[in-house]
Protein backbone atom coordinates (compact mmCIF):
# COMPACT_ATOMS: atom_id res chain seq x y z
CA UNK A 1 0.00 0.00 0.00
CA UNK A 2 2.62 2.28 0.85
CA UNK A 3 4.42 1.29 -2.25
CA UNK A 4 1.84 2.46 -4.32
CA UNK A 5 1.16 5.84 -2.60
CA UNK A 6 4.92 6.30 -3.25
CA UNK A 7 5.05 5.47 -6.37
CA UNK A 8 1.70 6.64 -7.95
CA UNK A 9 0.29 9.28 -5.52
CA UNK A 10 1.73 11.68 -7.97
CA UNK A 11 -0.44 10.92 -10.47
CA UNK A 12 -3.50 9.74 -8.53
CA UNK A 13 -3.41 13.13 -6.95
CA UNK A 14 -3.45 14.64 -10.59
CA UNK A 15 -6.09 12.53 -11.22
CA UNK A 16 -8.58 13.81 -8.34
CA UNK A 17 -7.61 17.32 -9.78
CA UNK A 18 -8.93 16.13 -13.20
CA UNK A 19 -12.54 14.40 -11.11
CA UNK A 20 -12.66 17.64 -9.15
CA UNK A 21 -12.23 19.81 -12.22
CA UNK A 22 -14.71 17.64 -14.25
CA UNK A 23 -17.03 17.93 -11.46
CA UNK A 24 -17.00 21.60 -11.18
CA UNK A 25 -17.71 21.94 -14.85
CA UNK A 26 -20.57 19.80 -14.62
CA UNK A 27 -21.80 21.34 -11.50
CA UNK A 28 -21.61 25.02 -13.01
CA UNK A 29 -23.56 24.44 -16.37
CA UNK A 30 -25.79 21.65 -14.36
CA UNK A 31 -26.88 24.57 -11.67
CA UNK A 32 -27.65 26.58 -14.70
CA UNK A 33 -29.78 24.05 -16.49
CA UNK A 34 -31.16 23.33 -13.26
CA UNK A 35 -32.23 26.90 -12.39
CA UNK A 36 -33.55 27.38 -16.02
CA UNK A 37 -35.99 24.09 -16.20
CA UNK A 38 -36.54 24.33 -12.63
CA UNK A 39 -38.39 28.03 -12.98
CA UNK A 40 -39.75 26.77 -16.98
CA UNK A 41 -41.75 24.03 -14.73
CA UNK A 42 -43.34 26.25 -11.93
CA UNK A 43 -44.26 29.28 -14.30
CA UNK A 44 -47.84 29.77 -15.50
CA UNK A 45 -47.42 28.73 -19.35
CA UNK A 46 -47.72 25.02 -20.51
CA UNK A 47 -45.08 25.41 -23.01
CA UNK A 48 -42.52 26.10 -21.45
CA UNK A 49 -43.78 23.27 -18.33
CA UNK A 50 -44.31 20.41 -20.83
CA UNK A 51 -40.12 21.48 -22.41
CA UNK A 52 -39.39 21.15 -18.55
CA UNK A 53 -40.82 17.80 -18.05
CA UNK A 54 -39.52 16.47 -21.28
CA UNK A 55 -36.20 16.69 -20.26
CA UNK A 56 -36.40 15.76 -16.94
CA UNK A 57 -38.20 12.36 -18.44
CA UNK A 58 -35.89 12.36 -21.25
CA UNK A 59 -32.84 12.55 -18.72
CA UNK A 60 -34.20 10.41 -15.62
CA UNK A 61 -34.86 7.43 -18.12
CA UNK A 62 -31.40 7.20 -19.34
CA UNK A 63 -28.47 5.42 -17.42
CA UNK A 64 -25.50 8.38 -17.62
CA UNK A 65 -23.10 5.29 -18.74
CA UNK A 66 -25.77 5.50 -22.03
CA UNK A 67 -25.94 9.36 -22.39
CA UNK A 68 -21.85 9.47 -22.24
CA UNK A 69 -21.29 6.89 -25.10
CA UNK A 70 -24.04 8.41 -26.97
CA UNK A 71 -22.64 12.14 -26.86
CA UNK A 72 -18.81 10.55 -26.64
CA UNK A 73 -19.27 8.62 -29.68
CA UNK A 74 -22.68 8.73 -31.21
CA UNK A 75 -23.11 12.22 -31.67
CA UNK A 76 -19.21 12.55 -33.65
CA UNK A 77 -20.80 9.25 -35.58
CA UNK A 78 -24.41 10.53 -36.49
CA UNK A 79 -22.83 14.38 -38.07
CA UNK A 80 -20.28 12.97 -39.75
CA UNK A 81 -22.83 10.40 -41.49
CA UNK A 82 -25.81 12.57 -41.53
CA UNK A 83 -23.51 16.15 -42.27
CA UNK A 84 -20.56 14.68 -43.92
CA UNK A 85 -18.28 16.87 -41.51
CA UNK A 86 -15.76 15.60 -39.09
CA UNK A 87 -16.34 16.49 -35.74
CA UNK A 88 -15.45 15.17 -32.01
CA UNK A 89 -15.52 16.11 -28.68
CA UNK A 90 -12.86 15.66 -26.30
CA UNK A 91 -13.07 13.44 -23.30
CA UNK A 92 -13.79 17.13 -20.67
CA UNK A 93 -16.45 18.75 -23.28
CA UNK A 94 -18.48 15.62 -23.58
CA UNK A 95 -18.07 14.44 -20.01
CA UNK A 96 -19.10 18.03 -18.93
CA UNK A 97 -21.86 18.04 -21.31
CA UNK A 98 -23.12 14.26 -19.64
CA UNK A 99 -22.92 15.55 -16.21
CA UNK A 100 -24.72 19.41 -16.64
CA UNK A 101 -27.50 17.54 -18.28
CA UNK A 102 -27.56 14.89 -15.99
CA UNK A 103 -27.22 16.96 -13.10
CA UNK A 104 -29.18 19.92 -14.42
CA UNK A 105 -32.19 17.16 -14.74
CA UNK A 106 -32.05 16.20 -10.70
CA UNK A 107 -31.71 20.35 -10.25
CA UNK A 108 -34.51 21.21 -11.61
CA UNK A 109 -36.68 18.97 -9.70
CA UNK A 110 -34.90 20.15 -6.63
CA UNK A 111 -35.90 23.82 -7.17
CA UNK A 112 -39.40 22.99 -8.47
CA UNK A 113 -40.29 20.99 -5.46
CA UNK A 114 -38.40 23.82 -3.91
CA UNK A 115 -40.68 26.47 -4.68
CA UNK A 116 -44.05 24.49 -4.69
CA UNK A 117 -43.15 23.63 -0.58
CA UNK A 118 -43.91 27.05 -0.28
CA UNK A 119 -47.71 27.99 0.62
CA UNK A 120 -49.15 29.68 -2.45
CA UNK A 121 -50.29 32.51 0.16
CA UNK A 122 -47.27 33.72 0.24
CA UNK A 123 -47.27 34.75 -3.48
CA UNK A 124 -50.78 36.06 -3.46
CA UNK A 125 -49.48 38.62 -0.64
CA UNK A 126 -47.05 39.68 -2.89
CA UNK A 127 -48.94 39.95 -6.12
CA UNK A 128 -51.88 41.75 -4.09
CA UNK A 129 -49.07 44.19 -3.01
CA UNK A 130 -48.50 45.17 -6.50
CA UNK A 131 -45.38 43.24 -7.06
CA UNK A 132 -44.79 41.41 -10.56
CA UNK A 133 -44.41 37.99 -10.52
CA UNK A 134 -40.61 37.73 -10.54
CA UNK A 135 -40.51 40.12 -8.04
CA UNK A 136 -42.73 38.77 -5.65
CA UNK A 137 -40.43 35.11 -6.54
CA UNK A 138 -37.20 37.09 -5.80
CA UNK A 139 -38.11 38.66 -3.37
CA UNK A 140 -40.63 36.42 -1.04
CA UNK A 141 -40.49 32.99 -2.80
CA UNK A 142 -37.18 31.87 -3.71
CA UNK A 143 -35.31 33.22 -0.44
CA UNK A 144 -37.67 30.42 1.60
CA UNK A 145 -38.06 27.96 -0.82
CA UNK A 146 -33.88 28.32 -1.10
CA UNK A 147 -33.09 27.64 2.64
CA UNK A 148 -35.81 24.03 2.23
CA UNK A 149 -33.81 23.04 -1.00
CA UNK A 150 -30.28 23.41 -0.26
CA UNK A 151 -30.25 19.63 1.93
CA UNK A 152 -30.90 17.95 -1.17
CA UNK A 153 -28.86 20.12 -3.57
CA UNK A 154 -25.52 19.79 -1.07
CA UNK A 155 -26.43 15.68 -2.04
CA UNK A 156 -26.59 16.54 -5.65
CA UNK A 157 -23.43 18.03 -5.63
CA UNK A 158 -21.88 14.88 -3.55
CA UNK A 159 -23.68 13.11 -6.68
CA UNK A 160 -22.58 14.40 -9.16
CA UNK A 161 -19.00 14.40 -8.24
CA UNK A 162 -19.22 10.53 -7.54
CA UNK A 163 -21.04 10.23 -10.96
CA UNK A 164 -17.41 11.73 -12.35
CA UNK A 165 -16.20 7.89 -12.00
CA UNK A 166 -18.69 6.96 -15.00
CA UNK A 167 -16.57 9.17 -17.17
CA UNK A 168 -14.04 7.06 -17.12
CA UNK A 169 -15.55 4.98 -19.91
CA UNK A 170 -15.25 7.58 -22.22
CA UNK A 171 -11.37 7.96 -21.23
CA UNK A 172 -11.91 10.59 -19.57
CA UNK A 173 -8.05 10.92 -17.09
CA UNK A 174 -10.26 11.34 -13.26
CA UNK A 175 -9.73 8.91 -10.63
CA UNK A 176 -10.96 6.06 -11.40
CA UNK A 177 -9.95 5.71 -15.16
CA UNK A 178 -6.45 6.84 -14.28
CA UNK A 179 -6.78 3.79 -11.09
CA UNK A 180 -7.55 1.13 -13.58
CA UNK A 181 -4.34 2.23 -15.68
CA UNK A 182 -2.10 1.55 -11.87
CA UNK A 183 -3.49 -1.69 -11.64
CA UNK A 184 -2.73 -2.52 -14.95
CA UNK A 185 0.77 -2.30 -14.22
CA UNK A 186 0.74 -3.27 -10.66
CA UNK A 187 -1.78 -5.88 -10.33
CA UNK A 188 -2.61 -4.56 -6.93
CA UNK A 189 -6.46 -3.96 -6.93
CA UNK A 190 -6.81 -4.33 -3.23
CA UNK A 191 -4.45 -1.72 -2.05
CA UNK A 192 -5.15 0.79 -5.13
CA UNK A 193 -8.96 0.73 -4.76
CA UNK A 194 -8.85 0.96 -1.14
CA UNK A 195 -6.63 4.15 -1.79
CA UNK A 196 -8.86 5.34 -4.53
CA UNK A 197 -12.43 4.87 -1.68
CA UNK A 198 -10.55 6.77 0.69
CA UNK A 199 -9.59 9.59 -1.53
CA UNK A 200 -13.05 9.97 -2.64
CA UNK A 201 -14.35 10.27 0.78
CA UNK A 202 -11.87 12.45 1.84
CA UNK A 203 -13.50 14.97 -0.45
CA UNK A 204 -16.51 14.48 0.42
CA UNK A 205 -16.72 14.63 4.17
CA UNK A 206 -14.90 18.04 3.26
CA UNK A 207 -17.78 19.45 1.13
CA UNK A 208 -20.15 17.70 3.69
CA UNK A 209 -18.36 19.87 6.52
CA UNK A 210 -18.13 23.30 4.28
CA UNK A 211 -22.53 22.10 3.42
CA UNK A 212 -23.23 22.14 7.06
CA UNK A 213 -21.69 25.07 8.23
CA UNK A 214 -23.49 27.13 5.61
CA UNK A 215 -26.71 25.72 6.44
CA UNK A 216 -26.58 26.73 9.91
CA UNK A 217 -25.24 29.82 9.46
CA UNK A 218 -28.35 30.33 6.81
CA UNK A 219 -31.03 28.99 9.43
CA UNK A 220 -29.11 31.44 12.22
CA UNK A 221 -29.68 34.62 9.71
CA UNK A 222 -33.32 33.83 8.66
CA UNK A 223 -35.49 32.13 11.82
CA UNK A 224 -38.72 31.18 11.23
CA UNK B 1 -63.66 56.40 -15.25
CA UNK B 2 -67.56 55.81 -14.68
CA UNK B 3 -69.19 58.40 -15.35
CA UNK B 4 -70.05 58.34 -11.07
CA UNK B 5 -67.85 59.62 -9.79
CA UNK B 6 -68.02 58.44 -6.32
CA UNK B 7 -68.58 54.62 -7.08
CA UNK B 8 -64.68 53.01 -6.59
CA UNK B 9 -66.29 49.33 -7.12
CA UNK B 10 -68.82 48.65 -10.15
CA UNK B 11 -68.93 45.01 -11.11
CA UNK B 12 -71.42 43.67 -13.86
CA UNK B 13 -72.88 40.37 -14.79
CA UNK B 14 -69.54 38.94 -13.35
CA UNK B 15 -69.56 35.05 -13.94
CA UNK B 16 -66.58 32.92 -12.93
CA UNK B 17 -66.65 29.17 -13.12
CA UNK B 18 -63.49 26.57 -13.06
CA UNK B 19 -64.03 23.72 -15.64
CA UNK B 20 -67.81 22.64 -15.21
CA UNK B 21 -68.33 24.56 -11.61
CA UNK B 22 -69.66 27.92 -11.98
CA UNK B 23 -68.65 29.18 -8.81
CA UNK B 24 -70.17 32.88 -9.61
CA UNK B 25 -73.43 33.47 -11.87
CA UNK B 26 -74.06 36.42 -12.63
CA UNK B 27 -73.05 38.81 -9.70
CA UNK B 28 -73.47 42.85 -9.97
CA UNK B 29 -72.96 45.30 -7.46
CA UNK B 30 -71.62 48.71 -7.38
CA UNK B 31 -69.53 49.91 -4.00
CA UNK B 32 -69.15 53.63 -3.23
CA UNK B 33 -66.47 55.77 -1.75
CA UNK B 34 -66.39 55.62 1.79
CA UNK B 35 -68.73 52.34 1.62
CA UNK B 36 -68.31 49.45 4.23
CA UNK B 37 -69.81 46.40 2.53
CA UNK B 38 -69.53 42.98 4.51
CA UNK B 39 -70.42 40.12 2.46
CA UNK B 40 -72.03 37.36 4.00
CA UNK B 41 -72.60 33.72 2.87
CA UNK B 42 -72.40 29.79 3.65
CA UNK B 43 -69.35 28.42 2.55
CA UNK B 44 -68.97 27.51 -0.87
CA UNK B 45 -71.26 30.58 -1.42
CA UNK B 46 -68.49 32.06 -4.14
CA UNK B 47 -67.49 35.07 -1.60
CA UNK B 48 -64.31 34.83 -1.59
CA UNK B 49 -64.09 33.74 -5.21
CA UNK B 50 -65.95 36.99 -5.77
CA UNK B 51 -63.05 39.30 -3.46
CA UNK B 52 -60.77 37.80 -5.45
CA UNK B 53 -61.80 38.54 -8.98
CA UNK B 54 -61.67 42.27 -7.41
CA UNK B 55 -58.08 42.69 -8.03
CA UNK B 56 -57.78 39.63 -10.01
CA UNK B 57 -56.30 36.96 -7.64
CA UNK B 58 -59.08 35.06 -9.91
CA UNK B 59 -59.40 35.68 -13.66
CA UNK B 60 -63.30 36.25 -14.16
CA UNK B 61 -64.82 34.30 -17.00
CA UNK B 62 -66.70 36.92 -18.20
CA UNK B 63 -68.48 39.96 -17.11
CA UNK B 64 -67.25 43.91 -16.37
CA UNK B 65 -65.25 44.83 -13.37
CA UNK B 66 -64.07 48.29 -12.79
CA UNK B 67 -62.34 49.44 -9.68
CA UNK B 68 -60.82 52.54 -9.24
CA UNK B 69 -61.93 53.52 -12.53
CA UNK B 70 -59.28 50.25 -14.11
CA UNK B 71 -61.04 48.09 -15.81
CA UNK B 72 -59.67 44.75 -13.78
CA UNK B 73 -61.26 41.86 -17.06
CA UNK B 74 -59.31 44.01 -19.48
CA UNK B 75 -56.17 41.60 -19.92
CA UNK B 76 -53.87 44.85 -21.67
CA UNK B 77 -54.13 47.04 -18.18
CA UNK B 78 -51.19 46.50 -15.90
CA UNK B 79 -52.53 44.50 -13.04
CA UNK B 80 -49.70 45.17 -10.74
CA UNK B 81 -50.38 48.94 -11.41
CA UNK B 82 -53.84 48.80 -10.39
CA UNK B 83 -53.23 46.72 -7.28
CA UNK B 84 -51.21 48.81 -6.03
CA UNK B 85 -54.06 50.83 -5.02
CA UNK B 86 -56.39 47.50 -3.80
CA UNK B 87 -55.14 46.73 -0.13
CA UNK B 88 -55.61 42.78 0.45
CA UNK B 89 -56.08 40.87 4.12
CA UNK B 90 -55.94 37.27 3.82
CA UNK B 91 -57.93 34.47 6.54
CA UNK B 92 -54.41 32.93 6.73
CA UNK B 93 -51.95 36.46 7.24
CA UNK B 94 -49.67 35.42 4.44
CA UNK B 95 -47.07 37.71 6.14
CA UNK B 96 -43.69 36.77 4.23
CA UNK B 97 -41.98 34.24 6.57
CA UNK B 98 -38.83 35.30 5.25
CA UNK B 99 -38.68 38.98 6.67
CA UNK B 100 -39.32 40.68 9.53
CA UNK B 101 -42.40 42.75 10.41
CA UNK B 102 -40.94 46.37 9.46
CA UNK B 103 -39.96 44.42 6.01
CA UNK B 104 -43.01 43.14 5.72
CA UNK B 105 -44.18 46.28 5.77
CA UNK B 106 -41.82 47.97 3.71
CA UNK B 107 -40.95 45.57 0.57
CA UNK B 108 -43.79 46.79 -1.53
CA UNK B 109 -43.19 50.60 -0.93
CA UNK B 110 -39.70 50.00 -1.72
CA UNK B 111 -39.30 47.93 -4.15
CA UNK B 112 -41.87 49.69 -6.24
CA UNK B 113 -40.79 52.95 -6.10
CA UNK B 114 -43.55 54.44 -3.80
CA UNK B 115 -41.11 55.90 -0.90
CA UNK B 116 -38.12 55.96 -0.03
CA UNK B 117 -36.25 53.32 2.79
CA UNK B 118 -36.59 56.44 4.98
CA UNK B 119 -40.17 57.29 4.27
CA UNK B 120 -41.23 53.92 4.22
CA UNK B 121 -39.66 53.46 7.61
CA UNK B 122 -41.16 55.97 8.88
CA UNK B 123 -44.99 55.38 7.77
CA UNK B 124 -44.60 51.74 8.50
CA UNK B 125 -43.61 52.64 12.33
CA UNK B 126 -46.68 54.83 12.37
CA UNK B 127 -48.49 52.13 11.04
CA UNK B 128 -47.20 49.51 13.58
CA UNK B 129 -48.39 52.08 16.36
CA UNK B 130 -52.24 52.30 15.19
CA UNK B 131 -52.37 48.49 15.49
CA UNK B 132 -50.59 48.59 18.26
CA UNK B 133 -47.47 46.73 16.97
CA UNK B 134 -44.74 49.46 17.67
CA UNK B 135 -42.90 46.85 19.89
CA UNK B 136 -43.16 43.88 17.36
CA UNK B 137 -41.19 46.02 14.50
CA UNK B 138 -37.95 43.59 14.71
CA UNK B 139 -39.76 40.29 15.38
CA UNK B 140 -40.29 37.63 13.25
CA UNK B 141 -43.92 36.29 11.66
CA UNK B 142 -43.74 33.22 13.52
CA UNK B 143 -42.96 34.87 16.68
CA UNK B 144 -46.31 36.59 16.71
CA UNK B 145 -49.63 35.21 17.88
CA UNK B 146 -52.79 34.71 15.25
CA UNK B 147 -54.40 38.53 16.44
CA UNK B 148 -50.93 40.16 15.98
CA UNK B 149 -50.06 38.22 12.65
CA UNK B 150 -53.58 39.69 11.13
CA UNK B 151 -52.79 43.17 12.17
CA UNK B 152 -49.40 43.44 10.63
CA UNK B 153 -51.06 42.19 7.46
CA UNK B 154 -53.69 45.51 7.71
CA UNK B 155 -50.81 47.23 8.32
CA UNK B 156 -49.17 45.86 5.68
CA UNK B 157 -51.61 46.45 2.97
CA UNK B 158 -52.27 50.15 4.43
CA UNK B 159 -48.74 50.64 3.84
CA UNK B 160 -49.38 50.94 -0.14
CA UNK B 161 -52.02 53.56 1.34
CA UNK B 162 -54.59 51.93 -1.19
CA UNK B 163 -57.84 53.52 -1.51
CA UNK B 164 -59.85 50.30 -1.05
CA UNK B 165 -59.66 47.44 1.55
CA UNK B 166 -60.30 43.88 0.44
CA UNK B 167 -60.90 41.70 3.36
CA UNK B 168 -61.27 37.76 2.94
CA UNK B 169 -62.40 36.33 6.30
CA UNK B 170 -59.93 38.51 8.46
CA UNK B 171 -61.10 36.44 11.37
CA UNK B 172 -61.80 32.95 10.62
CA UNK B 173 -58.16 31.72 11.40
CA UNK B 174 -58.17 33.30 14.62
CA UNK B 175 -58.62 31.82 18.10
CA UNK B 176 -61.83 33.66 19.56
CA UNK B 177 -60.27 35.71 22.08
CA UNK B 178 -57.67 37.24 19.14
CA UNK B 179 -60.75 38.29 17.00
CA UNK B 180 -61.72 41.89 18.82
CA UNK B 181 -58.46 43.08 18.18
CA UNK B 182 -58.51 42.93 14.63
CA UNK B 183 -62.06 43.93 14.71
CA UNK B 184 -61.23 47.02 16.31
CA UNK B 185 -58.67 48.03 13.75
CA UNK B 186 -60.81 47.21 11.16
CA UNK B 187 -63.34 49.50 12.94
CA UNK B 188 -60.92 52.14 13.39
CA UNK B 189 -60.63 51.98 9.40
CA UNK B 190 -63.91 51.95 8.72
CA UNK B 191 -64.37 55.01 10.33
CA UNK B 192 -61.33 56.81 8.71
CA UNK B 193 -63.26 56.10 5.43
CA UNK B 194 -62.08 53.36 3.92
CA UNK B 195 -63.72 51.83 1.32
CA UNK B 196 -63.99 47.76 2.29
CA UNK B 197 -65.26 44.78 1.23
CA UNK B 198 -65.04 42.26 3.77
CA UNK B 199 -66.06 38.85 3.33
CA UNK B 200 -66.95 37.53 6.68
CA UNK B 201 -68.58 35.60 9.14
CA UNK B 202 -68.66 37.84 11.91
CA UNK B 203 -72.50 39.00 12.06
CA UNK B 204 -71.95 41.44 15.24
CA UNK B 205 -69.19 43.28 13.35
CA UNK B 206 -71.14 43.24 10.12
CA UNK B 207 -74.03 44.53 12.03
CA UNK B 208 -72.47 47.30 13.65
CA UNK B 209 -69.81 49.13 11.16
CA UNK B 210 -71.50 47.70 7.28
CA UNK B 211 -73.05 50.50 5.67
CA UNK B 212 -74.66 47.34 3.59
CA UNK B 213 -74.53 43.85 3.98
CA UNK B 214 -74.86 41.68 0.87
CA UNK B 215 -75.94 37.80 1.31
CA UNK B 216 -74.70 35.37 -1.35
CA UNK B 217 -75.32 32.00 -1.95
CA UNK B 218 -74.38 29.38 -4.58
CA UNK B 219 -73.27 32.12 -6.57
CA UNK B 220 -75.79 34.61 -6.63
CA UNK B 221 -76.48 38.10 -4.54
CA UNK B 222 -79.89 37.22 -2.76
CA UNK B 223 -80.37 39.46 -0.89
CA UNK B 224 -78.58 43.27 -0.07
CA UNK B 225 -79.37 46.16 2.00
CA UNK B 226 -78.60 47.61 5.42
CA UNK B 227 -77.57 45.53 8.31
CA UNK B 228 -81.04 46.80 9.91
CA UNK B 229 -82.84 45.15 6.93
CA UNK B 230 -80.98 41.92 6.70
CA UNK B 231 -80.29 41.20 10.05
CA UNK B 232 -83.86 42.44 11.48
CA UNK B 233 -86.03 41.81 8.79
CA UNK B 234 -85.17 39.41 6.34
CA UNK B 235 -87.35 39.12 3.27
CA UNK B 236 -85.38 35.87 1.02
CA UNK B 237 -86.64 32.38 2.58
CA UNK B 238 -81.99 31.68 2.47
CA UNK B 239 -81.52 34.08 4.15
CA UNK B 240 -83.61 33.66 6.99
CA UNK B 241 -82.67 30.38 7.27
CA UNK B 242 -78.94 31.34 7.13
CA UNK B 243 -79.08 33.95 9.58
CA UNK B 244 -81.45 31.36 12.00
CA UNK B 245 -78.46 28.81 12.08
CA UNK B 246 -75.43 31.55 12.46
CA UNK B 247 -76.95 33.68 15.10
Amino acid sequence: MIQIIQSYGALLSIAMGQTLLLALCGLFFGCILGVIFGLSSVVDHKVSRAIAKVYVNLIRGVPMIVLAFFVFYGIPYGIKTILGIKFTFTALQAGTLCLALNCGAYMSEIIRAGIQSIDPGQMEAARSLGLSYWRSMFKVVLPQAIKNMIPSIVNQFIITLKDTSILSVIGFPELVNKAQNVIAITFKSFQTWAIVAVMYLVVILALQQVANSLERRLSRDRER
Amino acid sequence: MTGKDNVKVHVKSLKKSFGQNHVLKDISIDIHEGEVVCVIGPSGSGKSTFLRCLNRLEQASSGEIVVDGYHIDDKKIDINKVRENIGMVFQHFNLFANMNVLDNLMLAPVDLKKATKEEARNKAMELLKTVGLADKADSFPSQLSGGQKQRVAIARALAMSPDIMLFDEPTSALDPEMVGEVLSVMKQLAKDGMTMVVVTHEMGFAREVAHRVVFMDDGVILEEGTPDEIFSNPKNPRTIDFLNKVL
